[in-house]
């Protein structure tokens, strides 16, 4: 029987606030064994990073261990000095850390900052180092490595920086790699390639990884072993396998059965199918109320809400010298979107669908090709009377929830603007109708006088939608929307999406890099890359038959979809 | 995929779900009250003992600046040449001047001219600053680069220099000026060459904040960019410019008494601590009196101070990345 290579016992971690110490990790207990992959899943806040930080003694701010043990290959880590405790780090635990944008020093080149850790750590000194540091890059997969190790932070994309990265955390050949949620920052397809990298390395070298993160189908396919944590504390541990099929703990089983890439694909198209069918009918309603009242907007309530026509937008960049040069970020892109149905555009970071978004809400000119709402091409929007109209039945909502609403403003401000500004009822009116959408949203009334600093993502998020709705639209273009939520909150605000789209006939655009939330909202989906459309289909076809390779790799790099649960 | 035996340490483990109940996700915490950020900054600022002194201190030289009759019933520009340079005695705390005028009623008096210089040059120069910098920051172009580099020729004239001039030049045109005449004159003398500097701290916090989505959401309702710029920009800039906006108070006191003390800011008719710390000149140089210089420059230090230190106190309570 082999030794645990590390074996976490009973730790108690506490950040220290004004006098008091506030708990942020309880009673947690973690073996790994040599060679393993162990995953700590948790959503934010639940104490998986810090449980992490602790083991290389890099707790950040006022957190200390206050009790416990951190056994590392047979030593308690907790018992010795600074000097003695530091000499592990790198040399035997390595780590790997979340952000790569910010964790590569940008004044440095790549390889002084590996040969850094070679001869902090004296694994090489001098030529020698210099010589590995090549090899490491080229293990870490990193094409021309002698070349990349001259070149600076900002010559890499993110995907290379993590490379760097690994191969820093790899260089003194630890025992254990602390990899803290190492792929979040990337885009599907290349986390998919760094994690297969990053398996086979390991195995390679039999180092044992401790990999932290919030991604549950992540995990499964990736680790032997689970742990996951809620609120500090471990809820529930053992074989991947065998959590994800059978999961026990109550809160194992709810996020088991929210995560987006583990649902059932048949399960969430009759969802969806139920959802179109009301939201059809009750758009058809609303459209022909709206034409019947006297609207800015022609049109027909049978043709669909909004037609792009070969939207095409060109930055001019800076050039070699002072001349310019053209990118095109979005190429003759085509779509109709049908009333009370979803269209999602799906692409990686740089496809340009982000952009196609800002062209639909007229905040981006196009620089060639058409908009058309209602039957009306909006770039030929000129009266205040018709623009006004425009902004009233076409709404956003953004991905930052803390960036989309105004620190200064309390709630009830920030979904009253929208009704002010167009003069929508009184004072008293205008109270009642924000209580109703609040209600809506499933919040509670009270958060009409709460500032955005005091809500969570979540409700954030909930409170853009409110506003959104304020005005009573027909379409809402979500921009990477429930991108930045933990999986519960992402599954509530999708549901919430849906039953509103039912209730009110709602037409959404849908931005999103992640293809597994697609099919639980989206009717159609546009495939994006580098500005073109590559593949424009029904949401069930695009997930059985797709046609592209394009589509098949972003498919095939949807994390879990090897493990999917029996259900 | 591994195979499902377990290692010792590392067997299935499932917490009793009572020890951890399970929260609805995203509820909202309705019991604590609710809080914007001014009112966060001053629960900071509360219990910051610095803010306390400084406050206390201003409150304080307020009161003489607005009602010196409380403070002293000598009148300060009322000479009693016999006794020149006497030192303190009853009814004179500080002592004379070499002109026979009672110095701590000379001190009581001369707040009103440094405060109010200081004052008033940074409500216009906080004023003209966040105009100029927020519509360079926001409308960007054109607009920026002329606004930002008349900005820069101002900012690359040294503010004494340029005020020496300005003021000496005045001083050709609108010799008697009176009281408040000579205020103002220092006061537009600093605040011409004052705004610069706010307008670049004001332009730098419109351009961080007119990227974030807020600004765009409250396009896609349909505002205008005027009430874009005055709605949601300015107020989230405000922070920044409020805390230059304090320390440079201190700044411009200390300016006045520099330019009276050069003899071209408030004329000599003028009680003010600059001139006073001019007039005292004389006793540096023989080395002895120095009651004379000590109590005007004392008041113009504590001033000056209280100023900066609630400038201090104000920036870390509206900016937690500046605590430690």
């Amino acid at each position: 029987m082999t030794q645990p290579l590390l074996q976490i016992r009973d730790l108690h971690i506490a950040f220290t606030s004004g006098k008091k110490d506030v708990p942020a990790v309880r009673g947690v207990d973690l073996t790994v064994y040599p060679g393993q992959t162990v995953a700590i899943v948790g959503e934010s806040g639940s104490g998986k990073s810090t449980t992490a930080h602790a083991v290389i003694d890099l707790l950040p701010g006022t957190g200390h261990v206050t009790a416990g043990s951190i056994e590392f290959d047979g030593v308690d880590l907790m018992k010795l000095g600074g000097r003695r405790r530091r000499s592990y780090r790198g040399d035997r635990i390595g780590l790997v850390p979340q952000d790569p944008m910010s964790n590569l020093n940008p004044l440095y080149r790549v390889g002084a900052q590996i040969k850094e850790v070679l001869e902090v750590n004296d694994v090489a000194r001098g030529k020698a180092a210099d010589r590995r540091v090549v090899e490491l890059l080229e293990e870490a997969g990193l094409g021309d490595a002698e070349a990349r190790a001259k070149q600076y932070p900002h010559e890499y994309s993110g995907g290379m920086r993590q490379r760097a990265l690994i191969a820093a955390g790899l260089a003194a050949r630890p025992q254990l790699l602390i990899a803290d949620e190492p792929t979040s920052a990337l885009d599907v397809t290349v986390q998919k390639q760094i994690l297969d990298h990053l398996d086979g390395l390991t195995d390679e070298l039999g180092v044992a990884v401790l990999l932290i993160t919030h991604d549950l189908g992540l995990a499964a396919e990736r680790a032997d072993h689970l742990v996951v944590m809620y609120k500090g504390q471990v809820v529930e541990s053992g074989p991947a396998l065998q959590i994800l099929r059978d999961p026990q703990h109550p809160y194992s089983q709810r996020l088991i059965s929210s995560a987006p890439s583990l649902r059932s694909r048949r399960l969430a198209a009759s969802e969806r199918a139920e959802v179109r069918e009301e939201a059809t009918e009750a758009a058809l309603e609303v459209a022909e109320d709206t034409i019947a009242e006297a609207s800015e907007f022609g049109g027909e309530a049978t043709g669909p809400v909004i037609r792009a026509t070969d939207l095409t937008k060109v930055f001019k960049l800076p050039g070699k010298g002072f001349s310019k040069r053209d990118f095109t970020a979005v190429d003759s892109v085509s779509f109709a979107l049908e009333r009370g149905t979803t269209t999602a555009i799906v692409g990686e970071s740089g496809s340009g669908k982000s952009t196609v978004a800002r062209m639909v809400l007229d905040l981006l000119e196009p620089t060639s090709g058409t908009v058309e709402f209602d039957g009306v091409d909006v770039g030929s929007i000129r009266t205040r009377a018709q623009q006004l109209d425009f902004r009233r039945r076409v709404q956003p909502v953004f991905q930052n929830p803390y960036a989309s609403l105004d620190p200064m403003y309390s709630i009830y401000r920030s979904i009253e603007e929208p009704l002010r500004l167009h003069g929508v009822g009184t004072g008293k009116e205008r109270e009642r109708k924000i209580r109703d959408l609040l209600d809506k949203v499933s919040l509670p009334g009270a958060v009409m006088s709460r500032y955005p600093n005091e809500l969570s993502g979540g409700q954030r998020q909930r409170v853009a939608i409110a506003r959104a709705l304020a005005l009573d639209p027909e379409v809402v273009v979500l921009d990477e929307a429930v991108s930045a939520l933990d999986v519960l909150v992402q599954a509530q605000i999708l549901k919430l999406l849906n039953d509103l789209q039912a209730e009110l006939g709602l037409s959404y655009l849908f931005i999103t890099h992640d293809l597994a939330v697609v099919r639980q909202i989206a009717d159609q989906v546009l495939v994006m890359q580098k500005g073109r459309v590559v593949e424009q289909a029904g949401s069930l076809e695009v997930f059985d038959h797709p046609r592209e390779e394009y589509t098949k790799r972003l498919l095939a790099a949807i994390p879990g979809r090897s493990v999917e649960p029996a259900s | 995929m591994p195979e499902t035996t377990s290692l010792p340490g590392q067997t299935h483990f499932v917490a009793p779900s009572s020890e951890t109940p399970l929260q609805a996700t995203g509820m909202v915490d309705t019991s604590a009250p609710p809080e914007g950020q001014w009112k966060e900054a001053w629960k900071v600022l509360r219990r910051n003992w610095l803010f306390w002194v400084s406050a206390i201190l201003l409150l304080f030289i307020l009161v003489v600046v607005c009602f010196p009759g409380l403070f002293t019933g000598v009148d300060p520009r009322q000479s009693m040449l016999s006794k020149s340079l006497q030192g303190p005695q009853s009814g004179h705390p500080f002592g004379f001047d070499k002109q026979g005028y009672d110095v701590y009623s000379r001190v009581v008096y001369g707040a009103r001219a440094s405060v109010v210089v200081g004052l008033l040059t940074t409500v216009i120069v906080t004023v003209i600053g966040l105009f100029t910098g927020a519509v360079a920051g926001f409308f960007g172009r054109w607009v920026d680069a002329l606004v930002s580099r008349i900005a820069d020729i101002f900012f690359a004239i040294p503010l004494l220099l340029a005020a020496i001039v300005g003021l000496s030049a005045l001083n050709n045109v609108w010799p008697d000026r009176g009281y408040w005449g000579g205020v103002l004159a220092v006061v537009f003398a600093l605040a011409a060459f004052g705004w610069p500097q706010v307008t670049r701290i004001a332009r730098g916090a419109v351009l961080e904040i007119r990227g974030l989505e807020f600004v765009d959401a409250s396009r896609a309702i349909g505002a205008s960019k005027w009430r874009n710029l005055f709605s949601h920009i300015i107020p989230n800039s405000l922070a920044p410019v409020i805390v230059t906006a304090t320390v440079s108070l201190g700044v411009y006191i200390v300016a006045e008494a520099t330019l009276s003390f050069l003899g071209i800011g408030l004329p000599p008719s003028i009680v003010s601590w600059g001139n006073d710390i001019a007039a005292a000149q004389s006793q540096v140089r023989s080395g002895d009196n120095l009651h004379v210089l000590f109590a005007p420059a004392g008041a113009l230090a504590v001033t000056v101070l209280s100023f900066m230190l609630l400038g201090d106190a104000v920036r870390d309570a509206l900016d937690p990345k500046a605590r430690k």
